[in-house]
């Protein structure tokens, strides 16, 4: 009876923590649908197959990355080039991984290593602002979920553009393209009004972020060094916070 | 060929986001370092954000200026997320018309 009613407790709260997953998670499908779909249109025209435009997703999972590789591979550049730009568009995740992987402390390298794989610039800001969920029971399904819904509606929306070709009219898919910064707007805001410095941390961040674009850095390097330096000021701001 | 790029790219992309995985457990950071990542997250929402949503339409800043203030306003007045999204979509798309 007693074991009975405690798996039906966990049963309960694991249901739990995957609906307030999908919940959490529903904004990332709405960024993500459009800006996929456009680059399944992109890459077709490219001259890319529907399976090797659904591989890339499946494999690379990195919008800003794809869409760079696309316009490469059509005006013919080389791979080598490729996989380094790569490289260095996606180095933040590095920066944001080791973030994520911190606060993920206590939870089984067998839900961090996918959840390490999944990581993108969205799946990481919705979860690392709903830090709280990684300390309770079957928190994970929680991150696991936001990451599930994040990938899938990537994966599906650039098959849903390759199959589709060239549909969505012009200034519908560029009203899309600001969806992913409103998203992190959205994100930003209500940990702001809780601790301005938070929002001082994001200014300085993007001022710096700016700066080394204004010098002529990739976008890559600028957001890397952005994130990092900008963290930097967390260590003398976030100090008092400190229970 | 672009099989090749495929996995070039996955490999690059991959290596990165996952050694933190196996990092993070065999070391214990000070408290300093932890506040630092800590951080993180805000710097990163920061820089994504900015000077990015400048460019949302081209050679036009204001429009994504606009939408951005929009998705601020929505969202301190402590709406949900998806909010923020959709006003921000429609003020850039009436903009645009």
């Amino acid at each position: 009876m007693e074991k009975n009613a405690a798996s039906g407790g966990e049963q309960s709260q694991s249901f739990h923590m995957i609906q307030r997953g999908i919940i959490t998670g529903f904004p990332i499908m709405l960024g993500y649908l459009p800006v996929a779909i456009t680059y399944g249109v992109l890459a077709k025209q490219a001259g890319m197959t529907l399976l090797e435009i659904g591989l890339m997703s499946l494999m690379v999972y990195a919008g800003a990355a794809q869409f760079m590789a696309v316009n490469m591979i059509a005006v013919g550049t080389g791979v080598v080039e490729i996989v380094i730009a790569t490289f260095v568009l996606n180095f933040r995740h590095f920066v944001m991984s080791l973030s994520f992987m911190n606060q993920l402390r206590g939870i089984a390298l067998k839900w961090r290593l996918p959840l390490g794989l999944g990581l993108t610039d969205e799946s990481f800001a919705v979860s690392a602002m709903n830090p709280d969920e990684g300390k309770k029971e079957n928190g994970v399904l929680f991150y696991a979920m936001i990451f599930l819904i994040a990938y899938l509606s990537w994966v599906a929306g650039s098959i849903l553009g390759g199959i589709l070709g060239e549909v969505i009219p012009d200034n519908l898919s560029q009203s899309m393209g600001i969806a992913l910064y409103a998203m992190f707007i959205g994100l930003l805001v209500p940990s702001v009004k809780k601790n301005l410095k938070v929002g001082l941390i994001a200014i300085l961040s993007m001022l710096i972020n700016a700066l080394c674009i204004q010098i002529g850095f990739s976008a890559g390097w600028a957001i890397v060094f952005g994130t990092v330096i900008g963290g930097m000021s967390g260590i003398i701001l976030l100090k008092e916070d400190e229970r | 060929m672009i099989v090749i790029i495929i996995i070039g790219m996955s490999l690059v992309t991959m290596i990165p986001r996952i050694i933190p995985a196996f990092v993070v457990e065999k070391l214990q950071f000070k408290p300093w370092v932890n506040r630092w990542l800590g951080a993180i997250p805000y710097a990163a929402l920061g820089a994504l954000i900015f000077p990015g949503i400048l460019w949302v339409v081209p050679n036009e800043p204001i429009i994504g200026i606009i939408g951005g203030l929009v998705a601020i306003i929505l969202a301190s007045l402590g709406l949900n997320v998806v909010f923020a999204v959709i006003g921000a979509i429609t003020t850039v798309f009436l903009l645009t018309m």
